[in-house]
C-alpha cells in the first residue's frame, strides 16, 4: 500500500502536487478540531480586521476570527463531499453492474427508473426540500438527498462497461467454475469499473460541494452551520466587496480553488494509475 | 543486384520505463538475412518470438516503446537505396505504399467502417499515385481486376462483405501502388480453409504477376509448405534456420525447425506425434547463450553459455546450432519432398 | 451404456434487422445426433466460421435456447429452472474455450478459478483438500500447483493456460466436456501436447470430449466420429477415419481439397478446385433431403 503511494509520488507529479493540494486543506481543516473558538458564535472579536500576524486570515463583521471559522467551514464541507460522494457510489455501482450484468428486464427497468432521475431537475426539489424542512435541514440529510441525486450518470457509464464484460470469455468460464452472479460482478468485473468510480467520486464531490456553495449562497441551507457556502452568504449579506472586507470572499474562494485543482490532480493521476489497462503494463503484460 | 534488401546484425528493442520499472524488451536480437527480388520469403514464429518485431522494423512501422538500437536494413529500390534503421521520417513516407507495403495483421478489421470501400481506396492512394478523379479510378479498376477481384466492390461497405472478401480488399490496397516490397503478417490466419486457398493464390499472384519480392510471416507451417520459396525461422529474437522450403520439410538443421515439422499432423496419418516440452522464452530475460537449449534434446553444455552463430552449413541453407550435422528428421518427410530435395 | 447426449431436431434462428423486419438468420437447422452411446468417444465438429458449430455447442451448454427441438443430457433436458439443477448439470459437462488468454481475467490470478470449481462442486471448504484438489487436476495435465500457483495469465503461455483451463474443467469429474476450437490459439509447438492430452482424456479417464475445429488434420489424429457442417446443416457424419480418407459431399470434398500440408509442395498447390466449389454451392442451393445411410456407416445429406 504504501510503496503504491511512494511509486505514485516518486514518478507521477500530478499526483503529488494534488497530494500535497487536497493534503494542505484537509490539514486546514483538521485544526478545526483544536480550536479554542465555537464556530457558531458572533462578535467575540473585532471585526472587520484585515489578515495580520494576529489573524492570519482576518476578521468579518459578524466579529469572528475567519482562521477558525474556515477551518470549521471546509472541514463541514469536505466531510458533506465525501459523504455524498460515497453514498452515491454505491448506488451507482449496485444499478449499473446489475443492470449491466443481468440485463432483460431488471436493466430495462433500472433504466427507466435512472432517465427518470436524470430528467428530474434537482435544484428545485432541493429547494423544496429545505423550505418543508427549514431549520432542521441539516448537512447530514442534505448529503444524503444529493446522494439520491448524483448517481445516474454514472450508472449508466458503469453499466456500459458491465455489458461489455458479460460477454467476454472469462465470464462464461467463471459461470462454469461455480461463481454466483453476485460474485462474478463484484469480483471480477468490478475492478474494470474502479477508474469510473474513483474519478467520478472526485467528479461529484466537486458538483457536490458546488451545489450546496450555490444553494446556501442564495440562503436556502441552514445559516448557522458554518460551511463554505454559508460563509459566502454572509459575506454577500454584509456586502463585504462593497465595505472592503475582501478576505472575506476571497480566502474561501482561494482555497476552493486549491481543493478543487487538487482534487482534479488526484482524480486524473489515479485513474491513468488503476486503469486495466496501464495496471498490465506495469505487471508486465 | 539481385537482392532487394540486405539486413546486417538488426536489433531492435522495446525501451520501456513505467512506474520506476525498466524494462528492456530484446524482440530484434541480431538478425543478418538477405531477400532477392521476386522471391516469396516466408517468416515463421510463434507468438513472442519476435517476428511481428522484425516485420515492424522492416517496414518502418516502429512506434515507441519499440526501438532500433543496432544494426542496418538496406532497401535496394529500383528508385535508389534506403536504410530503414536511419533513414528520416521524410524518406520512410517517401517509400511507404509506392515501394514499400504492409498488410497488417488483422486487416479485416482495419476498414474505416464509415468509409465505402473506394473512398478508402483514394484515401489510402491517390496521393502516392499521385493521380486524381477519373484517372485514379481507372487505375484501381486495372488493379482489382488483374488480381480477379470485381470492381463492384468499391461500392460497398466494409461491413457489407465476409472477412475473406474484406482481406482480398485489403490485400489490393496495399498493392496498387505497385510496391516493389511487400510485408504481409499472418494475412490468412483468421480466415476459413477454402477462403485461405484462394487468398493465397492471390499472394502468389502478386509475384507472378507484379514481380513483387514478399515477405510472408505465419506461424503455420503448411501455410509456408504452399507458398514460400524459402523460409526463415525465429526463435527468440533471432533467426535459427534459414532453407529453401523443400529442404526445410526434408531436411531441417535445426532441432526447433526439425520440431515445428514434425507436429503438423496431417491427414491419413495417426501416429503419435512429439510434443515439445517448456515454452517459447521470455524476451525480457532470455536464456544465456543458444535461446533454444532449456526445450534443446540435443543440448551440450556448450549450448547454455556461446550462442552459436547462424552459418551456412548446405547449399542455401544456413543454421545456428552448434550440433546442426546431427539434426534428423523427426518424422520422416513426404515421398514426395524428400524426393524433390536429393 | 445409455447414450449421453443426445440432439434431437435441434434448430436456432436469431432475429436480424429491427424488432418489426420479422427475417431471421438461420444459425442451425434441424440438427440431430448424439454422443457417447458406445463409451468414452472424440467426437469431432467440423465446420467453418458461419457453420453454427459454435452456437450448437453453446446451446449444449445451456448458454443459449434452441427454437425449436430438443437436447438432452442423461436423459434430462439441458434447461434449467434453478440454480442448484444447473450447478449440478456444470458438474457433468465443462467446456473449454478457444481463447486461452480471454478466458482467464487478466486482472486476477488464475487459481481462483480452480479453487472455485473445487469448492463449488467438490463441495469442499477446507483449504488444504481444495489445494489438494487443484494439483491433483493440474498433475493430469501436466502441471502442478506450485508452478501455476499465484499466476496471472500473462505470465504464461497459450499452451501452459489451456491445459489449466482444461485442468479447471477436469476438476469436478466431467462426464463430458466441450472443447471449442482449443488449439487454434495456441503456438504450433505446444499444440500437440493439448491435442494428445484430449487423447488421454478420452483413452484414460472415461471423458466423452465434443471437439469442434475446422483443422481437419487434428481431427483426423483424435476422433472417433465426427460430423462436417455447412451453414447450419450437418451434410456428413459418422466414423471419423472413413470421412477424411474419402469424403463424399461436395463440401467435404471442398473442405478436404482445401487443406494445405507439405504434401500438396508445388507449383499447383493453389490451383483452385472451382469444381468442387460449384459442387458445394449446388448442394446448399438444393432442397433438404434429410440425412440418409451412405458408406461406411456414414450418414449423408444428398443433393
Amino acid at each position: 500500500m504504501f510503496s503504491v503511494l511512494r511509486d505514485l509520488i516518486r514518478y507521477n507529479a500530478e499526483f503529488a502536487i494534488g497530494l500535497v493540494l487536497v493534503g494542505l486543506v484537509i490539514l486546514f481543516s483538521l485544526l478545526s478540531f483544536v480550536s479554542p473558538v465555537d464556530p457558531t458564535a458572533v462578535s467575540r472579536v473585532a471585526p472587520d480586521m484585515a489578515p495580520s500576524l494576529d489573524y492570519i486570515f482576518g476578521t468579518n463583521s459578524r466579529g469572528q476570527d475567519m482562521f477558525w471559522q474556515l477551518a470549521f467551514a471546509f472541514r463541514n464541507t469536505l466531510t458533506f463531499g465525501l459523504t455524498v460522494a460515497f453514498f452515491s457510489r454505491i448506488i451507482a455501482i449496485a444499478v449499473g453492474l446489475l443492470a449491466g450484468y443481468l440485463g432483460g428486464w431488471i436493466d430495462r427497468s433500472l433504466m427507466f427508473v435512472t432517465d427518470i432521475f436524470v430528467a428530474i431537475p434537482i435544484f428545485p426539489i432541493l429547494i423544496l426540500f429545505y423550505f418543508v424542512l427549514k431549520t432542521n435541514a441539516n448537512g447530514l440529510s442534505l448529503a444524503l438527498l444529493m446522494a439520491c441525486f448524483g448517481w445516474p450518470y454514472d450508472a449508466r457509464l458503469i453499466r456500459s462497461v458491465a455489458l461489455g464484460l458479460r460477454y467476454r470469455e472469462f465470464s462464461r468460464q467463471a459461470l462454469f467454475a461455480g461463481m454466483s452472479p453476485v460474485k462474478i460482478m463484484f469480483e471480477e468485473h468490478l475492478p474494470y469499473v474502479m477508474p469510473i468510480i474513483f474519478s467520478t467520486a472526485l467528479a461529484n464531490m466537486i458538483w457536490s460541494i458546488g451545489l450546496e456553495v450555490t444553494l446556501a449562497v442564495l440562503g436556502f441551507t441552514n445559516l448557522n452551520i458554518p460551511t463554505v457556502g454559508t460563509t459566502l452568504y454572509w459575506a454577500n449579506n454584509h456586502s463585504a466587496l462593497v465595505v472592503g472586507t475582501w478576505w472575506w470572499i476571497a480566502v474561501p474562494v482561494a482555497i476552493v480553488v486549491i481543493l478543487f485543482v487538487g482534487l482534479f490532480l488526484l482524480a486524473v493521476s489515479l485513474n491513468e494509475y488503476i486503469d486495466p489497462r496501464s495496471r498490465l503494463r506495469r505487471m508486465g503484460a | 543486384m539481385t537482392d532487394i534488401l540486405t539486413v546486417e546484425d538488426l536489433k531492435a528493442y522495446y525501451l520501456m520505463n513505467y512506474f520506476g520499472v525498466n524494462r528492456e524488451v530484446r524482440a530484434v536480437d541480431g538478425i543478418s538475412m538477405s531477400i532477392a527480388r521476386n522471391e516469396i520469403y516466408g517468416i515463421a514464429g510463434e507468438s513472442s518470438s519476435g517476428k511481428t518485431s522484425l516485420i515492424k522494423v522492416l517496414a518502418a512501422a516502429t512506434r515507441p516503446p519499440l526501438k532500433i538500437v543496432g544494426g542496418s536494413a538496406l532497401y535496394h529500390f529500383k528508385s535508389g537505396d534506403i536504410d530503414i534503421a536511419k533513414a528520416s521520417e521524410r524518406e520512410l513516407e517517401a517509400i511507404r505504399w509506392r515501394n514499400l507495403s504492409y498488410i497488417m495483421q488483422g486487416s479485416m478489421s482495419v476498414l474505416n467502417p464509415l468509409r465505402k470501400v473506394g473512398r478508402i481506396f483514394e484515401d489510402f492512394a491517390a496521393r502516392p499515385l499521385g493521380l486524381s478523379g477519373g484517372a485514379f479510378r481507372q487505375r484501381v479498376v486495372e488493379h482489382l481486376e488483374r488480381l480477379k477481384l470485381s470492381p463492384q466492390l468499391l461500392n460497398a461497405y466494409p461491413h457489407e462483405l465476409s472477412g475473406g472478401m474484406r482481406q482480398r480488399v485489403t490485400i489490393g490496397l496495399a498493392t496498387v501502388c505497385n510496391p516493389e516490397f511487400i510485408i504481409a503478417d499472418e494475412p490468412t490466419t483468421a480466415l476459413d480453409v477454402v477462403v485461405q486457398k484462394d487468398v493465397l493464390s492471390l499472394v502468389k499472384r502478386l509475384q507472378t504477376e507484379f514481380g513483387s519480392s514478399i515477405v510472408f510471416v505465419t506461424h503455420d507451417m503448411a501455410v509456408h509448405a504452399s507458398i514460400a520459396d524459402r523460409v526463415g525461422i525465429i526463435y527468440a529474437g533471432r533467426l535459427v534456420e534459414e532453407a529453401p522450403t523443400r529442404t526445410l520439410f526434408a531436411a531441417p538443421k535445426h532441432p526447433y525447425t526439425a520440431h515445428l515439422v514434425a507436429s503438423l499432423p496431417r491427414i491419413g496419418d495417426t501416429g503419435q506425434r512429439p510434443a515439445l516440452e517448456g515454452r517459447p522464452p521470455s524476451l525480457a530475460n532470455p536464456p544465456a547463450g543458444c535461446r533454444f537449449h532449456p526445450r534443446c534434446p540435443l543440448a551440450l553444455d556448450k549450448c547454455k553459455t556461446e550462442v552459436p552463430p547462424l552459418e551456412l552449413v548446405a547449399p542455401g541453407q544456413r543454421s545456428a546450432c552448434w550440433r546442426w550435422a546431427d539434426v534428423r528428421p523427426i518424422v520422416p518427410a513426404p515421398a514426395k519432398v524428400a524426393e524433390a530435395v536429393r | 451404456m445409455s447414450t449421453l447426449l443426445e440432439v434431437r431436431n435441434v434448430s436456432k434462428s436469431f432475429p436480424i434487422g429491427g424488432v418489426l423486419s420479422g427475417r431471421e438468420a438461420r444459425a442451425v437447422a434441424d440438427a440431430s445426433f448424439s454422443v457417447g452411446e458406445a463409451g468414452p468417444e472424440i467426437f469431432t465438429i467440423i465446420g467453418e466460421s458461419g457453420s453454427g458449430k459454435t452456437t450448437l455447442a453453446r446451446m449444449i451448454l445451456g448458454l443459449e435456447r434452441p427454437t425449436s427441438g430438443d437436447i438432452v443430457f442423461e436423459g434430462r433436458p439441458v434447461t434449467h429452472a434453478n440454480r442448484s439443477e444447473r450447478l449440478a448439470f456444470m458438474a457433468k459437462v465443462q467446456p473449454v474455450f478457444q481463447n486461452p488468454f480471454e478466458a482467464f481475467n487478466p486482472l486476477k490470478q488464475v487459481d481462483r478459478y480452480l479453487a472455485s470449481t473445487a469448492r463449488q462442486f467438490l463441495k469442499l471448504s477446507d483449504k488444504a483438500a481444495i489445494e489438494a484438489a487443484m494439483d491433483e487436476a493440474l498433475q493430469k495435465v501436466g502441471l502442478s500447483l506450485v508452478e501455476i500457483r499465484g499466476r496471472y495469465p500473462h505470465e504464461l503461455s497459450g499452451g501452459q493456460l489451456q491445459r489449466v483451463a482444461i485442468a479447471r474443467a477436469l476438476i469436478p469429474n466431467p462426464a463430458l466436456l466441450i472443447a471449442d476450437e482449443p488449439v487454434s490459439m495456441v503456438d504450433a509447438s505446444l499444440r500437440m501436447a493439448i491435442v494428445n492430452l484430449l487423447r488421454e482424456l478420452r483413452d484414460r479417464m472415461g471423458v466423452c470430449v465434443i471437439y469442434i475445429t475446422h483443422d481437419l488434420a487434428t481431427a483426423y489424429y483424435i476422433s472417433d466420429r465426427l460430423m462436417i457442417m455447412q451453414r447450419g446443416r450437418i451434410v456428413e457424419m459418422g466414423p471419423a477415419r472413413a470421412i477424411l480418407d474419402a469424403p463424399e459431399h461436395p463440401y467435404s470434398r471442398l473442405l478436404k481439397a482445401s487443406v494445405l500440408s507439405p504434401e500438396t509442395m508445388g507449383d499447383d498447390s493453389l490451383a483452385l478446385q472451382a469444381d468442387l466449389i460449384a459442387a458445394s454451392e449446388a448442394a446448399l442451393a438444393a432442397p433438404d433431403s434429410g440425412l440418409t445411410p451412405g458408406s461406411d456407416g456414414r450418414l449423408l445429406r444428398r443433393a
